[in-house]
């Protein structure tokens, strides 16, 4: 299908884009595309006004900041699977970009992009909880940083105002795995299961399990109090209200989520 | 109606565009490159596959705006004259195509992979090529032929 008619302005700056986003309350950023293109393809998101900052390429880097690891948010997904920073200090990251979509979906698409967008399907979110990221956010007001607990409000929904702009995302450097279940080749996550090692601590995110990414917070627990993998991997699915759709039922994301979390803590 | 500027197999090309005419269409309607098929429209089959600034991309997902400034090679632009493409030669040669209609997003999505990895494995051509789909026959001579396309140096 084609898409409705909008308006195009490509933004030569962050500051410029941010002014554009004020001129009209249904515009919406075009970064890479590659969530935005179909779903207004599919006429499930219609804005009158697009904010190109494909072209912000200032926002396309990974370096070291301090305790962390900073990541410009245009950086595209190819680019992050074969950055040697990620690979040595949080090579999850990289293993997670890897597997969204195929490859010229990864040529276009960026780590921003997926993440405003939203959905909870994407591989990205749910690195970014389990790692606590912080994101960085620069509107009309000035810049500020949200935790990625707060990050993710809903389905399609965060914690962006309209007129704010997700310039980069930091995460700390931490081992881990991301283990991604789906039914075919290129495609979305039936279930997926990050497991990490952070300051010591084992933090678990799932995938596909809710309306957003989801912290397994009872799994975590129970392996800081001295459970096997296989025990607190029993508790995978506390919590959750997986969904039933055309890939899985829910009874069956939860099966997934529990043998999902006990290979990722047992690849620790 | 935004005016665009681009490299297209090495000639520039100046259109108009409406900010939602996607590149495939660009391509095919406008600039008569007819070589780009359009399979699923969503993202999946990579029929579309061309390569943006030397990158493989899926056209139906790129808005020709965005290619605005940018190079863009279909599968007309990669042979010389009549002497096909080390890529298009070996699918030739490997009869790894049956209706073709897949094909030019195999032969533009596998030079893009040999560009990133000269010498890939039997496991790294598949997965290399899980963006493209084929609803003929099946992979194994297009793998045959990616291996021999990597072997010729293309």
């Amino acid at each position: 299908m084609i898409a409705a008619a909008f308006e195009y302005e490509l933004a030569g700056s962050v500051d410029e884009a941010v002014a554009m986003l004020g001129g009209d309350e249904d515009a919406k950023l075009l970064a890479g595309g590659h969530s935005l293109i179909p779903a207004m393809r599919l006429r499930f998101s219609r804005p009158s006004l697009l904010v190109d900052i494909g072209r912000l390429d200032d926002l396309r880097y990974v370096h070291e900041n301090g305790d962390r690891i900073a990541i410009g948010a245009l950086t595209r997904h190819a680019e992050l699977v074969r950055d040697p920073v990620l690979a040595q200090h949080c090579a999850l990251l990289a293993e997670a970009a890897a597997l969204i979509g195929d490859p010229q979906v990864r040529h276009r698409g960026t780590i921003g992009g997926s993440v405003a967008h939203g959905d909870p399907a994407s591989d990205l979110g749910t690195i970014l909880l389990t790692l606590d990221a912080e994101l960085v956010a620069r509107g009309a007001d000035g810049e500020r940083t949200i935790r990625a607990a707060e990050f993710f409000t809903g389905p399609f929904e965060n914690a962006l105002g309209h007129q704010e702009v997700l310039t980069e995302i930091r995460v700390p450097r931490a081992a881990g795995t991301y283990l991604k279940h789906v039914r075919r080749a290129h495609d979305w996550a039936t279930v997926g299961v990050a497991a990490a090692r952070v300051d010591g601590r084992v933090q678990v995110g799932l995938t596909s399990m809710g309306t957003t990414p989801l912290r397994a917070r009872t799994v975590e627990e129970a392996l800081a109090s001295g459970a096997s993998p296989a025990d607190a991997a029993a508790h995978a699915a506390d919590g959750t209200m997986p969904p039933t759709d055309v890939s899985a039922s829910s009874e069956y994301r939860a099966h997934l989520a529990r043998v999902l979390v006990r290979r990722a803590l047992e690849r620790l | 109606m935004t005016r665009i500027a681009l490299t297209v197999n090495g000639s520039r090309c100046d259109a108009d565009v409406e900010p939602r005419q996607l590149l495939a269409y660009l391509l095919r309607d406008q600039l008569g490159l007819k070589g780009t098929n359009v399979g699923c429209d969503t993202t999946s089959c990579g029929a579309c596959t061309v390569l943006l600034d030397g990158e493989s991309v899926k056209s139906c997902t790129v808005f020709a705006v965005q290619a605005d400034g940018c190079e863009v090679t279909t599968v007309e632009g990669i042979s010389q004259g009549r002497e096909l493409h080390p890529v298009q030669q070996a699918f030739h040669e490997l009869h790894a195509l049956q209706c073709g209609y897949c094909t030019p997003g195999f032969v533009m999505a596998t030079i893009s992979l040999l560009k990133e990895n000269p010498n890939p494995s039997e496991e790294e051509i598949r997965l290399g090529l899980e963006g493209n789909l084929c609803r003929c026959t099946g992979y194994h001579n297009i793998v045959r032929a990616v291996q021999a396309a990597a072997r010729a140096g293309a």
